[in-house]
């Protein structure tokens, strides 16, 4: 197999919880990272701080993925830092905003959707770009096991985990035979800020009994990044300790 | 800019090539059903002249393109 070009990796939404720990997780694999982030620039800098002190590169940009110009700001941002295209892309920057359908705003859908689904796909098309050139590319979208099984008062967030799973799909049998893959990971129970403060009775519909960590998903983004999962593509790989079972 | 029709001839044949074709099957005449030559190979091959000669080619364009020698001249039009 060909050995991999020169690329960087880029993870949207990544100054805390799941995508700082997949920015160190592919930091520490070799990737140059870029940690994006919309507003905790502090949380970005201490992502970037960690990395540096683990003998790894990263730079923090900032970018609200939900903007039409943040994929050409963060892909040249990316290439003018680290001198070369981004190869990894892993789609994380996710919002919530929940509340049962029949409450629903028009603006908490848009804007859940926005976010979520339209910046992913904004990003995965500049990204195309650069990875069909180089015949290599490892796209990874953060989905949740919300796109796949329903959650009360989700319905905005789940519309848009399950259209990352479509579009995920689509991308594979667009372009895997250039050498690049997609695949989408489906989080359930994980301990972020996301999470903190949401009923903890849940945990116990999870087969595991606890619920997962930040580095328990990095490590699954880090192995599809990788070249052993060449062959794995258009993937959902849930890590949930065994709720959609 | 000036561009001239050699340049992006070679240019289009040389990529067509890296798609698979060999480079002496790729006469203006050829087709790209011919060729094999399928619609990510369209997208890619606009992506190159985007950045050589910052002609963009919209999906339309390729639509519209059935040989070598349509795309070659629609490039050199374009680049004009």
């Amino acid at each position: 197999m060909a050995e991999r070009p020169e690329g960087c990796a880029l993870v949207t939404g990544a100054s805390r919880g799941i995508g700082a720990a997949i920015a160190r997780s592919l930091a520490s694999d070799g990737w140059p990272v870029v940690v994006n982030y919309r507003s905790d620039a502090d949380g970005a800098a201490g992502v970037v701080a960690d990395v540096e002190e683990a003998g790894g590169r990263a730079v923090a940009l900032a970018a609200d993925v939900a903007g039409p110009d943040a994929a050409e700001e963060l892909f040249s941002g990316a290439e003018s830092h680290f001198g070369v295209p981004v190869l990894a892309l892993v789609n994380n920057a996710g919002i919530a905003a929940d509340d049962l359908i029949s409450l629903l705003g028009d603006e908490e859908w848009q804007r859940v959707l926005d976010t979520n689904l339209t910046g992913a796909f904004r990003l995965t098309r500049r990204a195309l770009k650069s990875m069909m050139r180089a015949r290599f590319g490892r796209i990874i979208n953060i989905s949740s096991i919300v796109g796949l099984r329903a959650n009360p008062g989700q319905a905005n967030y789940a519309a848009a985990k399950a259209g990352l799973i479509a579009m995920t799909k689509t991308v594979t049998v667009e372009v895997a035979r250039r050498g690049i893959t997609a695949n989408a990971v489906a989080p359930g129970w994980i301990d972020t800020d996301m999470t903190a403060g949401v009923e903890s009775a849940l945990l116990s519909n999870v087969p595991a009994r606890r619920a997962g960590t930040p580095d328990e998903v990095a490590a699954c983004v880090s192995f599809l990044a990788s070249d052993a999962a060449a062959y794995v593509n258009g993937a959902v790989l849930t890590v949930d300790g065994g709720l959609a079972a | 800019m000036s561009v001239t029709t050699e340049q992006v001839e070679s240019r289009v044949v040389e990529t067509l090539a890296s798609f698979g074709p060999d480079a002496s099957q790729i006469t203006r005449d050829a087709t790209f059903e011919e060729l094999d030559i399928d619609s990510l190979d369209l997208v890619e091959l606009a992506q190159v002249v985007e950045d050589d000669y910052a002609v963009i080619l919209k999906g339309e364009d390729m639509k519209e393109l059935k040989t070598v020698g349509q795309a070659i001249d629609l490039i050199v039009s374009r680049a004009e």
